[in-house]
């Protein structure tokens, strides 16, 4: 089956009872038993609920692995995977990673003993000198925020088979239609499910999908233990919107690469940041391990005035935090995503302050364009 | 600004309060006044709610329309409609209309002294020579519902105003995206939102634009007094969904395409209707007028044996009634959509018990043909 035809038909897509095409939201907390002995499949919301387990089963399929889990948040998947692992465990963390992981890292899971090296990944030559004896886990984003750079995935998978140490990858600039982080030999998968996945900017969810059965038990029990799990209206809506993943990432990225030929011609932009450019240091690496460059770049103005009339004069784009919805969205990383990274760190990760993110949505590029023309003042 | 864009704008600015970028879901009944005489632009959620008006606002820019209206289905909205006219009133409508308009029309209004002429209105003269002196409307659909026959709007709509009469479209199959009615000179555009507009088969609403105030306004009091709203949650998830529209039809449309070319080619297929055909007599009115054909295709099989066959043999398109959505479904329209049309036009229609209707969704097309190609073969699963 073909990834389009799996985005509708993945997970239980017809109720059994009532053959209604789609999943009842079941908004309930609890589920009668019949036996005293046999307890059904579901018996309380927090271990299972079938709008969710609809959703955890479609994003499972779409990835290729075995079981999938839905949280509350892209942080609540983060948060309740990385409580896989232990006090003394270390982990290695590609430098720009997404500044709220950058927060729990640094300030939550470094309390519990859970030690982090922030290194530049797209060497892999650095993240193998990173890891210590006490290395448990990498942590990666490919392409990465908001510099879209890019790791070599099979690389790094082979270095951490080779030492006993899990990979996971937050895939959310990616999903799984262009890029299957666990068919590359990684074995834990992220995502805010609330960016390209769910895809209309109104839900806020994550996921983690594992294919090795062992791992899927110990973040099932976190899942179920912690209970930062998705409730089934988000699931149902979640659902829906993964229906239209492939036809909305589809326009977007060809709106996007049509917007990044544009920005690059405009003598105010002094570069951009897009693995779909042939000039970008990952391209070869990203083109390898992904089916296309994705919608979501960076780029650079000449100064801090042309930045803020753009931020603040765009009219489609709205001026907001999050990316991958159907509506286009501008921010500014270095007060936004990346706030919580410190203002040193920040800039010798190359995040200045003339940097603005763009996540290219479904309106028409044409209209995109001039809207960002008219508030640069062209 | 294209439509696809405009699609994707609905709701946008609503919030400024908090700049939300998905309009909030009044879930309300009523709203409190600033003070004596003064209200807030909302006072009772049957009269105006939020979350509805960011559909409404939305639907009516899409269509080039000065207003537009949310209605609890399809079927209330065009009911709501026909509350503008009055015991007496004659109505020109489209045979080979939707079952559910027949069923309202034939047996619910006719008790009320309104009464109908059924045509082909893709036949001009048809459509004049039916029209008499109680005549006050013509109703049609845009493109038909099962046999995908295109009307000439802009011809009808010079007729309706040498004769003084409202042209109400149905413009279910077709949409804004695919073509704006009241550009090409009707009155009223009238949708089942359920099907594209929402997209999701999730939802039952409908939808209603309006070209002139004064008869906008007309229509706002009939909306408000018999009541038959939208919902804020309804509201809402049509909004979510139009906001793919542009998309979806795109890859719909492709797909049907495919589908009907490939249907073209088996020997147990004896008719295919898609306007998209070579050969489709509305081919030539469609390209003029419309952006694409749209994704529903109807076909005829060699024996009624097969017709059961097919639909309980796929896997991946459902046996199931209604249409727009990103799944593909199947239709038996003779035993379901059009079973409340009497059998005798059924029979000159051409809707008989070897006609299917598929409703194209967004899954990959290779998927879709193999399915119903294993249907056709017969084995079993």
């Amino acid at each position: 089956m073909k990834f389009s035809t799996k985005l509708i038909h993945s997970g239980q897509t017809i109720d059994p009872r009532t053959g209604a095409l789609g999943m009842p939201i079941y908004q309930t907390s609890t589920f009668r038993q019949q036996s005293l002995d046999n307890f059904g499949k579901y018996d309380y919301a927090r271990s299972g609920n079938p709008s969710r387990e609809t959703l955890e089963e479609a994003v499972a399929a779409l990835e290729g692995g075995s079981r999938g889990f839905a949280f509350a948040s892209g942080m609540a998947a983060i948060s309740s995977t990385l409580l896989i692992f232990s006090p003394g465990d270390h982990l290695v963390v590609c430098d720009d990673v997404y500044g709220g992981a950058y927060r729990v890292l640094t300030q939550v899971f470094a309390r519990l003993g859970i030690a982090s090296t922030f290194v530049d990944a797209t060497s892999v030559e650095a993240i193998e000198a990173a890891i210590r004896p006490e290395t448990k886990g990498i942590y990666l984003e490919t392409p990465s925020n908001p510099l879209l750079k890019v790791t070599d995935l099979k690389a790094v998978a082979q270095i951490a088979r080779k030492h006993g140490i899990i990979t996971m990858v937050d895939n959310t600039f990616m999903t799984p239609y262009l890029q299957r982080p666990l068919e590359l030999g990684c074995d834990i998968v992220l995502y805010s499910g609330t960016k390209f996945l769910n895809g209309h900017s109104d839900v806020i969810c994550g996921f983690a999908v594992v294919n090795d059965k062992e791992l899927g038990k110990r973040i099932r029990f976190i899942q179920n233990g912690f209970g930062a799990i998705l409730g089934p209206q988000d699931s149902f809506l979640t659902m829906r919107g993964l229906k239209t993943l492939k036809v909305r990432m589809d326009q977007s990225q060809q709106s996007t690469i049509k917007i990044v030929q544009w920005l690059k011609q405009q003598k105010q932009v002094k570069a951009v940041h897009y693995p779909g450019l042939p000039g970008h240091p990952g391209y070869a690496i990203h083109a390898a391990q992904a089916d296309g460059p994705g919608a979501v770049f960076s780029f650079e103005l000449d100064n801090v005035e042309t930045t803020r009339k753009l931020l603040e004069g765009s009219r489609l784009s709205a001026f907001a935090v999050s990316l991958g919805g159907v509506e286009s969205i501008i921010s500014y990383p270095a007060k936004m995503s990346h706030a919580a990274v410190p203002p040193e760190e920040r800039l010798r990760k190359g995040i200045k302050d003339t940097l603005v993110r763009l996540s290219v949505g479904l309106e028409d590029p044409d209209d995109l364009i001039d809207d960002l023309a008219q508030a640069m003042g062209l | 600004m294209q439509i696809s864009t405009q699609a994707v704008q609905i709701g946008l600015e609503w919030d400024s309060r908090t700049g939300a970028l998905s309009v909030p879901i009044y879930q309300v009944a009523t709203f409190r006044h600033p003070g004596l005489g003064q209200s807030t632009g909302f006072d009772y959620s049957r009269s105006g709610n939020p979350t509805r008006q960011a559909l409404e606002d939305g639907i009516a820019r899409m269509d080039g329309a000065a207003r537009g209206f949310a209605y609890s289905s399809g079927m209330a909205a065009i009911t709501s409609l026909m509350l503008l006219f009055k015991s007496g009133d004659h109505l020109v409508v489209t045979e080979d209309l939707y079952g559910g308009t027949c069923r309202l029309l034939d047996k619910i209004l006719d008790r009320y002294g309104l009464t109908f002429s059924y045509v082909d209105t893709t036949d001009l003269k048809a459509v004049e020579a039916a029209i008499t002196p109680a005549t006050k409307a013509v109703f049609m659909e845009t493109l038909t519902n099962p046999l995908l026959k295109f009307a000439d709007i802009p011809a009808l709509s010079a007729i309706c105003k040498a004769h003084g009469l409202l042209l109400i479209a149905d413009n279910t199959f077709l949409t804004p995206y695919l073509l704006r009615p009241l550009d090409l000179g009707a009155d009223i555009a009238v949708y089942s939102a359920s099907k594209y507009l929402a997209g999701h088969n999730d939802t039952i609403a409908g939808l209603v634009t309006v070209k002139e105030p004064q008869l906008a306004e007309e229509v706002y009091y009939r909306q408000n007094g018999a009541g038959a709203v939208l919902g804020p949650q309804d509201s809402w998830l049509v909004i979510r969904g139009m906001k793919t529209l542009g998309v979806r039809l795109d890859r719909q449309q492709e797909n049907a395409a495919k589908i009907a070319t490939w249907l073209e080619q088996q020997p147990r297929v004896r008719k295919v209707y898609y306007p998209g055909l070579e050969g489709h007599s509305d081919k030539k009115l469609m390209e003029r007028d419309c952006r694409g054909y749209g994704a529903m295709v109807a076909f005829e099989v060699d024996d009624h044996c097969l017709v059961e066959q097919l639909l309980l043999k796929t896997r991946l398109i459902s046996f199931a009634e209604s249409l727009g959505g990103v799944e593909t479904l199947m239709t038996f329209p003779e035993g379901q959509t059009h079973a409340d049309i009497p059998p005798e036009i059924r029979a000159k229609l051409g809707i008989n018990n070897i006609l299917l209707r598929l409703s194209v969704g967004i899954e990959d097309v290779d998927d879709l043909i193999t399915d119903l190609d294993q249907a056709f073969q017969g084995d079993t699963p």
